[in-house]
């Protein structure tokens, strides 16, 4: 084996050896690498009681209901198999749509439903022009903003 | 094709080269990213959700772009350094480090500028978005490596293992939107198949990152010539080379 | 114009994002330059030292 060789093949074992812890540790951590649960996830007990974890999902169409006379907001999230709803007060971002993906950060109530102290909006990487988005509505294709988002 | 490759392996040829290159490339560049700032600022629609807010793919995709590929070329140059024991290889993998930082500062800084109006937060820690600034410590850490030694050998070397285990750093930005639940939406434009964006909004963006990716070399060159003569400063070739600022001439430094 | 410098409301993320860039593409043709003068400059000096002292 020339030395160029020899280097050639140390150089390949190195990354080979990097590669491979690598994966490992990504295994390992898969659970802490995941930036939000889908409701179902939440169902399965994914996400333990008590605890502050992040909830991502599609907001239900006409699900956004507003307290009268305070900020409190309420809406249903969904990931198409099951739905929670989530209760948040506070400045909701300029991309939060009836049908968009949105990221909850919060904990579990004794009722079942969702307290967030801050609601990201997910988008999608779909882009187009207002004009073509209506075209597709008129064509009866509906862009769907956050399914592709949620179900990546 | 062999003595081209044997010049451009040779130090005084490459400084040449590089140096005859450096200024059209980079007016070519500033060129196509006027072009694409422009299409990208004037000519694209808004977007159907984030109206003008979008605009600012123009210049983070791009950042983002040469971030990853600048470390892809940084270490395909470690490791032709490496295996070949070629000095120029290494030349190009040091003087690549600082640029690829900087488009990896950018990448993060105009992310955080379009996160926070449109996600409602400037920063999260999901798998994007750290992985990416794991790749500025990476860069930071390959430039502190090399200015820790004072023998260029020596930093070359060692930097250069560092740079061809962070290599592993790529795969896991492009794919974290893929494996792992984030945040950031997934690619746009790496569909080359069928980008998910309309064509009046595509092709500024792909100027940009011809634009920026001329950029990069330009730079590159100039940068390349410095690595070479700091690297060669006992050649003869040198001194014919830095003839015109010699004390003969009436140039002093 | 005034329409197209307030990009529909979110003129100060759009140009901070387009003039950071603008900052950062110069700083990198501004610092490549100047280290490859400075590098020109002191192995010029070097040479030019090394010349006198073989002269003597």
């Amino acid at each position: 084996m020339t030395p160029r060789r020899q280097r050639m093949v140390g150089t390949g074992l190195v990354m080979a050896g990097v590669a491979l812890a690598a994966v490992l540790a990504l295994r390992a951590f898969q659970e802490n690498l995941m930036f939000f649960y889908s409701p179902t996830d939440v169902i399965a007990g994914s996400a333990a009681e008590g605890t502050r974890f992040r909830l991502g999902g599609l907001v239900i169409d006409g699900s956004l209901r507003r307290e009268i006379g305070s900020l409190e907001v309420q809406f249903d999230v969904t990931d198409t198999e099951n739905t929670m709803t989530v209760v948040y007060a506070g400045v909701l971002p300029d991309l939060f749509r009836e049908g968009q993906g949105v990221i909850a950060n919060g904990y579990l109530l004794a009722d079942g439903k969702f307290q967030a102290d801050e609601v990201l909006a997910k988008h999608d990487e779909e882009y187009m022009s207002p004009e073509v988005a209506q075209m597709l509505e008129d064509r009866g294709h509906p862009v769907d903003g956050g399914t592709a988002a949620i179900e990546q | 094709m062999w003595t081209w490759f044997h010049k451009l392996g040779s130090p005084p040829h490459l400084y040449r080269l590089a140096g005859r290159l450096a200024p059209w490339l980079l007016w070519i560049a500033i060129v196509l990213i006027a072009i694409g700032t422009y299409g990208g600022l004037v000519l694209a629609p808004p977007d159907y959700q984030q109206g003008d807010g979008f605009r600012i793919i123009y210049v983070h995709a791009p950042s983002a772009w040469m971030s990853m590929s600048i470390y892809a070329v940084m270490a395909t140059a470690s490791a032709i350094g490496l295996i070949w024991r070629m000095k120029l290889a290494f030349a190009v993998a040091a003087a690549s480090a600082p640029v690829g930082a900087s488009f990896t500062f950018l990448a993060l800084v105009t992310g955080a500028i379009w996160g926070q109006p449109m996600w409602g937060t400037w920063w999260v820690w999901d798998a994007r978005l750290t992985s990416e600034l794991i790749l500025l410590f990476v860069y930071f850490g390959y430039m502190g490596l090399r200015a820790a030694f004072t023998e260029v050998q020596k930093a070359d070397r060692t930097s250069a293992v560092l740079a061809i285990v962070g290599v592993v750093n790529l795969p896991i930005i492009h794919y974290s939107v893929v494996w792992w639940n984030t945040l950031h939406q997934a690619s746009t434009v790496t569909k080359l198949d069928n980008p998910s964006i309309s064509m009046n909004m595509l092709w500024p963006l792909l100027v940009m990152i011809i634009g920026f990716n001329l950029f990069y070399i330009a730079i590159l060159a100039t940068r390349v010539r410095s690595e070479v003569l700091g690297r060669e400063r006992n050649a003869r070739w040198v001194s014919e080379a830095l003839s015109d600022l010699s004390p003969e001439n009436g140039i002093t430094a | 114009m005034t329409e197209f410098l307030e990009m529909g409301g979110y003129a100060k993320y759009v140009w901070s994002a387009f003039g950071l860039t603008l900052v950062v593409l110069v700083a990198n043709i501004v610092v490549a330059r100047q280290q490859f003068r400075s590098v020109r400059t002191r192995l010029a000096q070097r040479w030019a030292n090394q010349q006198e002292s073989s002269d003597l």
